[in-house]
């Protein structure tokens, strides 16, 4: 059984690396989208940090920057 | 109609919806490379070379339907001057290029052992290779420009020009001789493909279309937190 998947009639080096390819570049596109969504929100809150608390509780008045901050500190 | 899905009210959903989206296609992505490369049966004439139309086909035709998408949603922003219309154009595009580059790599590697060839230029292939290029191009214009008004412009013409070439891929294996198969799968007719390989080929559409779905929310949040951080910068 495993000698026949890995063989596959002479073929397998095609279809294992065709499937190869596409795991590798779901998993390269995963990654790179994972960093840039960490990179924006952790600039978020270093940004949130620095505002004065009448920045800080007017920015807070909006409800999609309390959400930002709460998925922040739940991660 | 469209303030039920304005991003500040939509993104409790969208910023938990990943982990539940991961975990569904890793589930059904796993049934899926079951099915494809152990329980499908091979082919009478290309013998197992035939798995690799389980990751080819559904990157063809979801990288198809993205810029399909991408077009439509483009048109739309344009005539209801809605942001949030490019703002989800703009989130699908990685994805749509990406599968677009699996279909045609891995369509080269099946090429190899059938036609005895990696690559040709014949219709189906070229007109694949420049649907790429339209989303190289979508991809490139977000980077380079700055004025949002310009952004919107270019980008919505260039998916009016590349939607051009959309039916010339589907039908480029009727309309011309090619080394290409037509196509074993029709919504109006009967398929020419056995139930044994069509049950894999759906459950791995459903996994790329998963897969795409999480990639799409995953930019879409961190495009609203890139405005979001900019709001910041005005406070």
């Amino acid at each position: 059984m495993i000698n026949e998947l890995l063989f596959m009639n002479g073929y397998a080096v095609y279809v294992l690396s065709a499937f190869s390819f596409t795991l590798l570049s779901f998993l390269g596109l995963y990654l790179v989208t994972k960093m840039q969504f960490v990179k924006e929100q952790n600039k978020f809150v270093a940004k949130f940090g620095s505002l004065t608390t009448e920045q800080a509780n007017s920015a807070k008045s909006q409800r999609i920057n309390k959400e930002i901050l709460a998925n922040v500190t739940n991660n | 109609m469209f303030k039920l899905f304005e991003p500040n009210k939509i993104f409790k959903i969208t910023s938990k919806a990943p982990k539940y989206v991961l975990f569904l296609f890793i589930v059904v992505l796993s049934v899926g490379l079951v099915e494809a490369l152990v329980i499908s049966p091979e082919d009478y004439k290309q013998s197992d070379a035939v798995r690799i139309m389980y990751v080819h086909v559904p990157a063809a035709w979801i990288s198809l339907g993205i810029f399909s998408s991408i077009t439509l949603l483009s048109i739309c922003g344009f005539v209801f001057r809605n942001k949030n219309f490019f703002l989800i154009s703009k989130s699908l595009a990685p994805s749509g290029f990406v599968f677009n580059i699996i279909a045609l790599v891995t369509g080269s590697i099946w090429g190899k052992p059938t036609w005895g060839t990696w690559w040709a230029w014949d219709a189906r292939i070229t007109s694949m290779l420049i649907l790429a290029l339209f989303y190289a191009m979508y991809l490139i214009v977000w980077r380079i420009y700055d004025k949002e008004e310009k952004v919107y412009k270019i980008s919505t013409f260039i998916t009016i020009l590349g939607i051009i070439n959309v039916p010339i891929i589907k039908y480029s294996v009727d309309w011309w001789n090619t080394l290409h198969q037509p196509a074993s799968i029709n919504i109006l007719s009967k398929s020419s493909i056995h139930s044994s390989m069509l049950y894999p080929l759906l459950i791995m559409t459903a996994a790329f279309a998963l897969f795409s779905l999480l990639i799409f929310l995953m930019k879409y949040n961190t495009e609203l937190i890139k405005i979001k951080n900019k709001g910041l910068d005005r406070l």
